[in-house]
């Protein structure tokens, strides 16, 4: 069984974001990287898939030089290999672009099963693992929430807002993990030392077949106009209590029509 | 000297730094109040290999550096939490490593990687030789193939926590040496066959450290569980002292850390007078102090660490980063302390818990005194004080 994860590496939880206004992207270069915990649930479910029935993770990401730390990260838990593209014209890349990048890497490993995260948690647009999936001509099962392999079969528990779905496939597929998938492992002393070992391959976007104007700033469709703030909330009200401040809430929330 | 980490060594850092984070302050608080042993936190360190850190690879550790440990525990002691549940672990095992049999690490060196057996527990201090090691009396006389141990010792951290505990005691009685730094022995024993004939009573202490009175009476340990040679006991404790001075020293920036960023955030947000505390001098500059002296301090110590893991001498450098560490946490504790006023009393802002425990580093394991006095005669030429 050979799995890709596709993953994402960005600025750390702990970093405040900036946005860039010439270019109006975020500010990403030399600040505090690591792997997208969402891309760490895929990594993870990757790793336990493998580790049942046998085979390699390999982490596919496109990213700055900074994601390396990150990469480790995932080569730490587990994985097998990673596959980074880095390369300036990738820069800007919309959605788009990004699955024509991610996808055109996958191309060059075997695989037969693709894992993505819902959504990465610093964009959260949740576009690339379809767009992903239509470029490799295989089916996307997204949502998922249990995943499990018998043979050439895979079988997912589909999240949905009431409960889940059963949704059956032959493999290949794009897999889409939901947060609560699973706990992502912490990395292993000796799994920190061995990742030292693994390959990272780089490749530019050239040496995946792809030219300047299908990808970055140049390739994309999707144009960013302005960012700005969201508007400041309205102060709240304050209920004082003197006797009859429940009265004052009951109220209050029967204007609102929520009792 | 580079004292860039490599990127393994920061990969190092993060990662401890992530597995802290799981044990916030609200769990030490917990710990210390109640006077608990930290062990949710010591099996999940151990499971993570970070306490195997430097056991060789062929015995199932990861075979690291003094530098790679003393990063380790320096980010425990700077995520709020304290490293002295298992540090003696790192301190010890260069005794082990250096002087111990093949038959010894073979037996219990990949037990302890794999985190089965602990050892925890390193008995040196006796009531009548604290500072003054040479003058311990506890004594193991050899009968037939084992030693019979009688005697007594104080301040023995986490006995009763540990599998395996190091064992300073007196082969040759002190008036028949010539050399007074012999007579000494090294024994690992194994404090689970030792029922009976070793009593351990815990004392009330400042700090939460499960330390104990230990009364020996006829415990029996295996000849074979000498390390090393008879006699040479003193020399191998002398030989792994660099490398503690080190991990303390790295304990205390840690701490010293800790101190300043809750003093400076603290110093921001508390608003007296109209304006936030920080805006004083009389409050920012006793932290930018100590700050100046935690950073210069932890470049001695990576000197230390450096040369140590170069196999160079580094007795100076060890030395002086443990005091200037030492020295530099303390003076960091007061200056946190100081800036939140009345709350810093309070145990829920985890200053005056961290504040006892880092005030111990410049006492023990081995007191500042004693590192000066090292200076004093060993790196600068003056008589023997002592
Ligand atoms: C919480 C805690 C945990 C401990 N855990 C352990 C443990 O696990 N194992 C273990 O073996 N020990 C342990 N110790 C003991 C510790 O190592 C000793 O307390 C320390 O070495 C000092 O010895 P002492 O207390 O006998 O002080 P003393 O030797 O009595 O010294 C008292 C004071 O006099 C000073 N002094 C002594 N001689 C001189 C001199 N010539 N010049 C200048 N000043 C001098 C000392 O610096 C010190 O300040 C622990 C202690 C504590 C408090």
């Amino acid at each position: 069984m050979n799995i890709v994860v596709c993953g994402k590496v960005i600025p750390a939880s702990s970093v405040t974001i900036e946005i860039d206004p010439a270019t109006k992207r975020m500010a990403r270069k030399g600040v505090t990287h690591e792997l997208d915990p969402a891309a760490a649930s895929a990594v993870e479910e990757g790793l336990r898939l493998t580790e049942k029935h046998g085979g390699t993770v390999t982490l596919v990401t496109m990213g700055i030089s900074d994601a390396t730390i990150g990469i480790r990260n995932a080569l730490a838990m587990g994985a097998t290999s990673a596959v980074h593209v880095l390369d300036d014209a990738v820069a800007g890349s919309d959605t788009l672009g990004t699955a024509k990048v991610l996808a055109a890497a996958i191309k060059k490993l075997p695989f037969d099963l693709v894992i993505c995260a819902t959504e990465s948690s610093d964009s959260y647009s949740g576009i690339v693992p379809g767009q992903v999936a239509h470029l490799l001509g295989i089916p996307p099962v997204t949502f998922a929430r249990e995943i499990t392999l018998d043979g050439n079969r895979i079988t997912i528990k589909r999240q949905s807002e009431g409960g889940y779905d059963v949704v059956e496939a032959a493999l290949p597929v794009v897999v889409t993990t939901t947060s609560g998938i699973n706990e992502p492992r912490y990395p292993q002393l000796k799994g920190i030392m061995a990742a030292k070992k693994k390959e990272i391959k780089i490749y530019t976007a050239a040496e995946l077949g792809l030219s300047a104007d299908q990808v970055g700033e140049a390739g994309a469709k999707e144009k960013v106009l302005t960012v700005g703030r969201p508007p400041k909330r309205q102060a709240g009200k304050v209920v004082v209590d003197e006797g009859e401040g429940g009265k004052q809430i009951a109220d209050f929330l029967a204007e609102l029509k929520i009792i | 000297m580079d004292f860039n980490l490599t990127q393994e060594q920061r990969h190092i850092r993060e990662e401890i730094r992530r597995a802290c984070r799981e044990f916030p302050d609200a769990y030490w608080r917990e710990v210390d109040g109640k006077g608990e042993y930290p062990d949710a936190f010591v099996r999940k360190l151990t499971e993570l290999g970070w306490l195997a850190a430097p056991i060789p690879e062929e015995y199932g550790g990861a075979g690291l550096g003094i530098t790679e440990s003393s990063i380790i525990l320096e980010e425990i002691n700077r995520s709020g939490g304290n490293a002295t549940a298992c540090h003696a672990q790192m301190y010890t095992m260069g005794t082990l490593l250096r002087h111990g049999s093949a038959e010894q690490k073979k037996r219990y060196l990949p037990q302890i990687a794999a985190g089965e057996l602990r050892l925890q527990a390193f008995a040196v201090t006796e009531p009548n030789a604290g500072s003054e090691t040479t003058r311990i009396q506890t004594t193991a006389a050899r009968r037939g193939d084992k030693y019979v141990v009688h005697g007594q010792k104080i301040f023995i951290s986490r006995v009763l926590q540990s599998d395996l505990m190091l064992l300073l005691a007196r082969t040759t009685p002190y008036d028949q040496l010539e050399d007074k730094t012999r007579g000494l022995s090294v024994f690992l024993v194994d404090l689970r066959e030792a029922k009976g004939k070793m009593e351990v009573k815990p004392l009330d202490l400042m700090i939460n450290h499960h330390t104990n009175s230990v009364f020996f009476d006829g415990l029996e340990v295996p000849g074979e569980n000498l390390i090393g040679e008879e006699g040479m006991g003193f020399r191998y404790i002398i030989d792994g002292w660099n490398a503690e001075r080190i991990l303390v020293a790295a304990e205390a920036i840690g701490d010293g850390r800790w101190f300043i960023e809750r003093a400076a955030r603290y110093a921001n947000e508390r608003v007296v007078f109209g304006r936030p505390i920080g805006a004083n001098q009389g409050i920012q500059f006793p932290i930018a102090q100590a700050h100046a002296r935690v950073e210069a301090a932890d470049l001695v110590r990576f000197q230390a660490a450096t040369k140590f893991d170069r196999t160079e001498r580094c007795g100076a450098e060890a030395n002086m980063a443990k005091f200037l560490a030492s020295e530099a946490a303390w003076e960091a504790a007061n200056a946190c302390l100081t800036t939140h006023g009345g709350y810093g009393f309070a145990s829920e802002y985890d200053v005056e818990r961290k504040f006892r425990e880092t005030r111990l580093l410049t006492i023990a394991p081995v007191s500042n005194n004693l590192v000066l006095a090292y200076l004093a005669q060993h790196v600068l030429g003056m008589p023997k004080s002592y």
